[in-house]
């Protein structure tokens, strides 16, 4: 083998699937630049109408989360109850609320 | 980390999996569960985009317009789905040039089906019926797999599958409509396919070392002999439907176990083609080798051009 070339770098694709829909995760690619990585999204990811709107970002721009510090990340969220509606007592007679 | 801490995450992860709890890439995981899913996910790339080669051939020899459309999109359709496989098996911390390396210097194995040649246009119908066949079968077992990105890349792949098989067995539908040269040619492909075809779903259990291990981690659903059964009870009334006769004298219906008996299939072949010596083994290496180094200076050539683009906004900038 020759010596390891310069590889394309890796992009992440978002695909809105209809308008009023969000953006979703749908995947990755190589691609040298972001025109060629929009190209290759929409031949690698739409080829049966699956979108009407591409997003792609080079994945070397996105920050993620550790799961490692998942608990100090997400558990202070577990105990605090009064954030939802069911927390609260009500008389029986109120109905809408 | 010492010993007892790793046994511990060990434990917790096996039961993050028993509890149908999905692994993500940045999860801690076993080292062997990483490379078992290195493994199999780029073995699994790799069937992919060499299973575009056998195909790839009939193209400019489709027999109507109809026909080579459809070719063509499944043969895109498989470089997709081995684009999806090889970033599935990234996420793992493997870079692309390695997996194409482990694949050109024969580290890294394909299904030994694409090593059989496509010799007539019925092999078109063949292929799309029993390899894709049996492919979705394989598949949708692993689209509940535990490892989160080989899990949604298969629930992709399968929702485009389907296609493939049934323009496969409506190819031989056509050809036993035909001729007699016609439903023979339909007959042929099917004697040489079934066998292999039931190959594919690997060694017998008793045969398997990595089946145990691989059921745990649910990146096996169901056993080789499972699926290779449930194939073959699917498969033959649809080629008994179609007017053709499965290639195996032993082949009979068992009411007791509502599935077909079959015969014995002949396992050194199996071994002779995944050592390497099938009928196609070089061909297809040389193939794919050739189409990577043909393609170097374009890769090269992109990327020399995106630099150049960012350069030039950096200058102007300043």
């Amino acid at each position: 083998m020759k010596a390891t070339k310069k590889e394309w770098p890796l992009w992440e694709v978002f695909v809105r699937s209809k308008n009023g829909l969000e953006h979703r995760h749908f995947g990755s690619l190589h691609a040298a630049d972001a025109e060629m990585a929009l190209e290759n999204a929409r031949d690698v990811y739409t080829r049966r109408n699956e979108g009407v709107s591409i997003w792609v970002v080079e994945s070397k721009n996105i920050t993620a989360s550790n799961p490692d510090h998942n608990g100090e990340m997400f558990e202070p969220a577990q105990d605090k109850v009064y954030r939802h509606p069911t927390f609260y007592d009500l008389p029986d007679e109120i109905k809408h609320m | 980390m010492s010993e007892e801490q790793i046994k511990s995450l060990e434990a917790q992860f096996e039961a993050r999996i028993a509890r149908d709890e999905k692994i993500e890439p940045k999860d801690w995981m076993p080292e062997k569960y990483r490379q078992t899913h290195i493994r199999q996910m780029s073995q699994h790339a790799h069937s992919e985009i060499i299973g575009m080669l056998p195909e790839g051939n009939w193209i400019t020899r489709a027999p109507s317009l109809r026909r080579k459309v459809a070719l063509l999109a499944k043969v895109q359709d498989e470089g997709g789905h081995g684009l999806y496989l090889y970033s599935a098996t990234e996420t793992l911390g493997i870079t692309r040039d390695e997996l194409f390396e482990q694949l050109h210097t024969g580290k890294a194995k394909y299904s030994s089906i694409f090593n059989y040649p496509a010799l007539t246009w019925a092999d078109m119908g063949a292929i799309g019926w029993l390899v894709d066949g049996a492919a979705i079968i394989n598949q949708v077992a692993l689209c509940g797999t535990s490892y989160g990105p080989y899990a949604r890349a298969m629930v992709r792949i399968c929702k485009e599958e389907s296609f493939h098989q049934r323009q496969g067995y409506e190819i031989l539908v056509t050809l036993t409509k035909g001729t007699p040269e016609q439903k023979e040619m339909a007959q042929d492909a099917l004697n040489r396919f079934w066998w292999p075809s039931l190959m594919m779903f690997g060694p017998t259990d008793a045969e398997s070392p990595h089946t145990a291990q691989s059921m745990k981690w649910k990146l096996k659903r169901k056993t080789n002999d499972e699926l290779r059964q449930q194939f073959i009870d699917q498969t033959v009334p649809q080629a008994e439907l179609i007017g053709l006769k499965v290639p195996d004298p032993d082949l009979k219906w068992n009411e007791d176990k509502k599935g077909y008996d079959f015969g014995e299939i002949d396992w050194d072949e199996f071994w002779q083609v995944v050592k390497g010596h099938g009928p196609c083994n070089k061909e297809r290496m040389k193939a794919r080798i050739a189409a990577h180094e043909n393609g170097q200076w374009v890769r090269d050539a992109a990327m020399a051009h995106a630099e150049k683009q960012i350069n030039k906004k950096i200058n102007k900038a300043v």
